[in-house]
């Protein structure tokens, strides 16, 4: 179709990205990373546990070839920790990009905006792809970019809630100035709430939640898959404006007398 | 030899290098990284690089996240 777009120096055609956590087992998981269609997944990196250390791993059910690995900074709630995760995430050799996570709070899971800052203008500097998970901030989406991060992905409303978009008008207050990919990342519940976060004109939208603990996730992936496409050609088709007043869709001359 | 693997105290013999160490957990072929004394080991660097009484290893890998 042609409407491409890249982050850093690689190019995607979708725009959903999904994340990989939450899901009740690895068949589901696989089935619906499928059906999403997507070309971005997240993951998180911890310990193994070393009382199963055989135990299947997602990323063998994958074929790496065909998707770009995002791993995230997850866990850390300082700079210190978020870039000592990334250099580990880096170290497997599979992936220079980096979801920069780095949490304010445990009950809000809102991110910490200095220390988020922080960790991806070094990040920076150490040569990653920095994709900055972010608030609604437009001023602290400002200042990320201009650390040099290559992606903002602010959130629509806490991780995991499902509350979909809380702040629309901050959000393309970020979009209209965003001189690097913005994903809305985070909160997101229903594919109206995708469709809703491209037609603002996101480039893209991260979820994960919405899928895993749907009822049907591999279902849910299919109808994400849908609403992006969806919220992404409505934008790019440009919408008709809201009126106070009707304008008659059928004509109103001609009528039989 | 005692080390700290993953916060577990472990006493293991028979270890000389981190490779020792991964083939002990059977994770050869597992797509894992290796902290030493929170410094990353280069996966190149397994087989050389040497494991002493207390040293504190990490062995991480990536897991399902958002």
């Amino acid at each position: 179709m042609g409407d491409h777009w890249k982050i850093g120096n690689v190019e995607f055609r979708s725009r959903l990205l999904l994340g990989t956590g939450k899901f009740a087992d690895l068949d589901v998981q696989s089935q619906a990373v499928a059906a999403s269609e997507t070309e971005i997944l997240t993951f998180a990196v911890r310990r193994l546990d070393l009382d199963r250390p055989q135990a299947e791993n997602f990323l063998d059910r994958l074929d790496l070839q065909r998707f770009t690995l995002l791993p995230n900074t997850a866990g850390a709630y300082s700079a210190e920790e978020a870039v000592r995760i990334a250099r580990l995430a880096r170290a497997t050799g599979l992936c220079d990009m980096i979801k920069v996570e780095v949490i304010g709070d445990p009950r809000t899971l809102l991110p910490d905006p200095i220390q988020t800052l922080e960790a991806s203008r070094q990040l920076v500097e150490e040569g990653f792809i920095v994709l900055a998970y972010t608030s609604d901030d437009p001023i602290l989406a400002k200042r990320l970019q201009e650390v040099g991060v290559h992606a903002v992905m602010p959130g629509a409303s806490p991780i995991g809630s499902g509350q979909g978009i809380l702040n629309e008008h901050y959000l393309r207050f970020i979009i209209e100035e965003a001189q690097v990919p913005v994903i809305i990342d985070a909160g997101i519940g229903s594919p109206a709430d995708a469709a809703r976060a491209m037609e603002l004109g996101a480039d893209g939208v991260l979820l994960n939640t919405a899928v895993a603990l749907a009822e049907d996730p591999v279902k849910m992936a299919e109808a994400m898959k849908w609403a992006v496409l969806a919220g992404r050609q409505g934008y790019l088709a440009g919408r008709i404006p809201k009126k106070r007043y009707a304008s008659a869709s059928s004509p109103t001359e001609g009528m039989i007398e | 030899m005692q080390l700290f693997v993953n916060g577990k105290e472990v006493v293991l013999s028979g270890i000389q290098t981190v490779q020792d160490l991964l083939a002990h957990y059977h994770l050869q072929q597992k797509i894992v990284v290796v902290e030493k004394n929170k410094e990353i080991v280069e996966r190149i660097l397994f087989d050389t690089t040497g494991l002493s009484d207390g040293d504190r290893i990490e062995i991480v890998h990536f897991v399902g996240g958002g």
